[in-house]
């Protein structure tokens, strides 16, 4: 049945419609939110149709590491909570979840959107390392689309803590806030039989032929890819794919504010 | 001294004291402690006489004998399949129960119905231990092909269909889609066109929405008027 | 120096704030949302469903299986680091012994109803907002239960009773700090979680427990609004 499903959702793709009535190249409502969470130093939940996402932003000092005495770092860790889908099952991170934040993490790093040269405390002895959780709260499609931008919502939000020797003070926020360079926004295309499609529901991501995450910069700029489905792509295809993101990502960049 | 603290086709949750008194008669939904009837579930509260019961608004399906449903076959073994029902348990379609054919010990089984597969079937026996019997052996049951799959609540299908099955003939002539509706809440919509079959599934999610409301199917029939569609006689 | 004045400001048997909804989580059989001060807790929950592996099952009636799990992002201080820990897993075991007296799964013999209990910002009191939750999202997914359960701290600052204390008072320094977290089924009267620590009297500790039973009924009042405000749809869209 699940080849019926695809056939299903194919004959729908046919007659240009979604399986919950949108067009092709439709994405759902958006909605955005930050300062979800007060213990976070910036937090933000995106809301995409049914889909629910956290992230949140925390700072830790650390030694840097050898090779760049004068840099801080970044980390981006996702977990998929047995609570946002009855797949999910507790325990360490899947492979799914792990792909997830690498592909955030690129976008976010490749693109040297934090100036990590700023994150530097002491050079060779103290460096902030700022870390991003991302939690689905409900799965229905598209994390990784709701990832990266509650990602970057999350970093515009946060406040660097106050340190008093070489201690963190995380009741105390100063007013200062991450060096941001740019500001990246990821669109991830799908492609079942000829059709591309975005913002996926769970049924179309079941039954996908090939996805592509694309981050890209204002000026179009690409900074990061994640090709995904078990699939070949085409170079026709890919460039296709490509447009179709930078298109998107015009929309969903207006929810960065 | 004996009163009802609520009102019929009023919303109560657990623990809530609907009434006091002896008199009264706790059925579904409601327990008695000393002189007072208490809620037990979420859901609406129906007054019949003495007896004060809840119709619950959500939770999983309780497997019935001589229910139809629609399953998922979620494996295939040397007896038979075993099929998802939407309920805690899963149900087992044995050979002999899953076709009025004789299937020959050893036969290929995936002829017959495949893992993913969704059967429209009837549950003919429940044991103490809730294991579910399938058969395919009836009016109207058989593999489903084509068509999309709708889950709701079990509580709202009846609902869904209607007295008499008006309901779900009005969406049906209405929306020009073939529907199934399963006591286990899975619903099986089929249409020629993609735009007919996302109506009758906005349809159907209306009425599970709204279905503790007064004045339901004047509000459905609207609905599918205000989407363009002509509405006839139930 | 005795502690005259609630650092917030609040009475001593004043709650903080609390905000509840139900029906958050679409793809859960149940879930809901408990806010209380600064503490946050999302409960979802799935089933009853299949329980594996079968050892777990048992015949006689539906297990019920409570996971508590602070966000990374959650702790008032350091990140917390993702996956269970030893004070996670002890939660979400009082946690189910606070709920499974109040839920009745004789009619569910070897299956499970999982409850997940979520934390994205805490300020204190953290295991009583997640069993708020968890006992809304419950009645949410239909289970039978004999009763809500509330849950709240009560304790001792400085050797005035309070309710509610927030993470200042637990942390306060001067004087005799007790941190009392109870959950109570109101329509028994009993408790169904009592653990503390900190130095109380037990003249003391009894009056904190009334205190708690108070707070706990206006909690209730809130877990039932919210429950009910779940059907309040709008009749004229």
């Amino acid at each position: 049945m699940s080849n019926e499903i695809r056939g299903h959702i194919l004959n729908y793709l046919k007659n240009k419609v979604r399986y919950d009535g949108r067009k092709l190249e439709e994405y759902r409502k958006v909605s955005v939110e930050t300062g979800v969470s007060k213990t976070a130093e910036g937090s933000a939940k995106v809301t995409i149709g049914e889909t629910v996402v956290m992230a949140g932003v925390k700072f830790e000092v650390g030694e840097p590491y050898p090779d760049i005495p004068e840099e801080g770092t970044m980390m981006v860790n996702a977990e998929l909570l047995p609570m946002s889908n009855p797949e999910f099952e507790s325990g360490p991170p899947g492979i799914e979840s792990i792909e997830l934040a690498r592909v955030v993490d690129r976008g976010i790093r490749e693109s040297k959107a934090i100036d990590t040269k700023k994150l530097c405390i002491k050079a060779g002895e103290l460096v902030w390392t700022v870390i991003i959780d991302l939690i689905p709260i409900n799965h229905a499609g598209n994390l990784f689309d709701a990832f990266a931008l509650a990602a970057m919502l999350a970093i515009k939000d946060a406040k660097f803590p106050e340190i008093k020797n070489k201690q963190i003070d995380y009741k105390k926020l100063t007013s200062k806030k991450l060096p941001l360079l740019v500001e990246p926004v990821s669109v991830t295309v799908i492609k079942i039989g000829d059709h591309l499609i975005v913002d996926p529901l769970l049924e179309e991501e079941k039954v996908l032929d090939a996805r592509l995450t694309v981050a890209t910069l204002p000026d179009g700029t690409i900074c990061a890819l994640q090709k995904g489905g078990s699939k070949p792509l085409s170079q026709e295809e890919i460039e296709k794919m490509i447009d179709l993101a930078t298109e998107k990502a015009k929309e969903l960049r207006k929810h960065l504010r | 001294m004996e009163k009802v603290n609520v009102k019929d086709k009023e919303i109560v949750v657990p623990g809530e004291v609907v009434a006091v008194g002896m008199s009264y008669l706790p059925g579904q939904g409601i327990y008695r402690k000393g002189d007072s009837l208490i809620a037990s579930l979420l859901g609406l509260v129906r007054i019949e006489g003495k007896v004060i019961k809840i119709l619950p608004v959500s939770g999983k399906y309780l497997p019935k004998r001589g229910d139809v449903i629609i399953g998922k076959v979620k494996d295939i073994n040397f007896s038979g399949w075993s099929v998802q029902t939407n309920s805690a348990y899963p149900a087992m379609l044995s050979m002999k129960d899953g076709s009025s054919d004789f299937i020959r010990r050893g036969a290929d089984l995936t002829r017959y119905f495949n893992i993913g597969d969704y059967l429209v079937t009837k549950i003919y026996n429940v044991t103490s231990q809730n294991l579910i019997d399938l058969t395919m052996k009836g009016p109207g049951l058989r593999k489903l092909e084509g068509g999309r799959i709708l889950h709701v609540s079990p509580s709202k299908v009846p609902r869904i269909i209607g007295k008499q099955g008006s309901m779900v003939s009005m969406i049906k002539k209405a929306a020009n889609c073939n529907v199934i509706v399963g006591q286990n809440g899975v619903v099986w919509i089929k249409g020629a066109d993609p735009k007919d079959e996302i109506l009758t599934v906005e349809t159907i999610l209306k009425i599970e929405k709204e279905s503790h409301i007064s004045g339901l199917t004047d509000r459905i029939k609207g609905f599918l008027e205000s989407k363009g569609k002509k509405v006839t006689g139930e | 120096m005795a502690y005259k004045k609630r650092l917030d400001g609040r009475k001593f048997d004043e709650l903080r704030k609390i905000d509840a909804k139900v029906g958050i989580i679409k793809n859960a059989d149940g879930s809901a949302y408990f806010r209380i001060g600064k503490t946050v807790a999302y409960a979802a929950v799935y089933g009853p469903r299949d329980l594996y592996p079968k050892f777990l099952q048992d015949p006689k009636k539906g297990i019920l299986r409570c996971n508590y799990n602070m966000m990374p992002f959650s702790g008032a201080g350091n990140r917390v680091r993702p996956g269970p820990s030893r004070r996670s897993r002890e939660i979400s075991y009082v946690t189910e012994n606070a709920l499974s007296p109040v839920v009745n799964l004789e009619d569910f013999p070897n299956a499970v109803v999982d409850v997940f209990i979520e934390l994205p910002q805490t300020d204190a009191g953290s295991r009583c907002a997640g069993i708020c939750a968890a006992s809304m999202a419950l009645a949410d997914a239909g289970i039978i239960m004999k009763d809500l359960v509330s849950a709240v701290a009560v304790g001792i600052v400085d050797g005035q009773i309070c309710v509610d204390l927030n993470y200042d008072e637990e942390a306060h320094e001067e004087g005799d700090v007790a941190d009392v977290p109870v959950a109570f089924i109101p329509s028994t009267g009993e408790f169904s979680l009592l653990q503390m620590d900190g130095k109380i009297k037990k003249k003391d500790l009894m009056k904190a427990l009334e205190m708690g039973k108070k707070a706990a009924q206006t909690i209730i009042d809130v877990q039932r609004k919210a429950l009910k405000a779940k059907f309040e749809v709008d009749n004229n869209e």
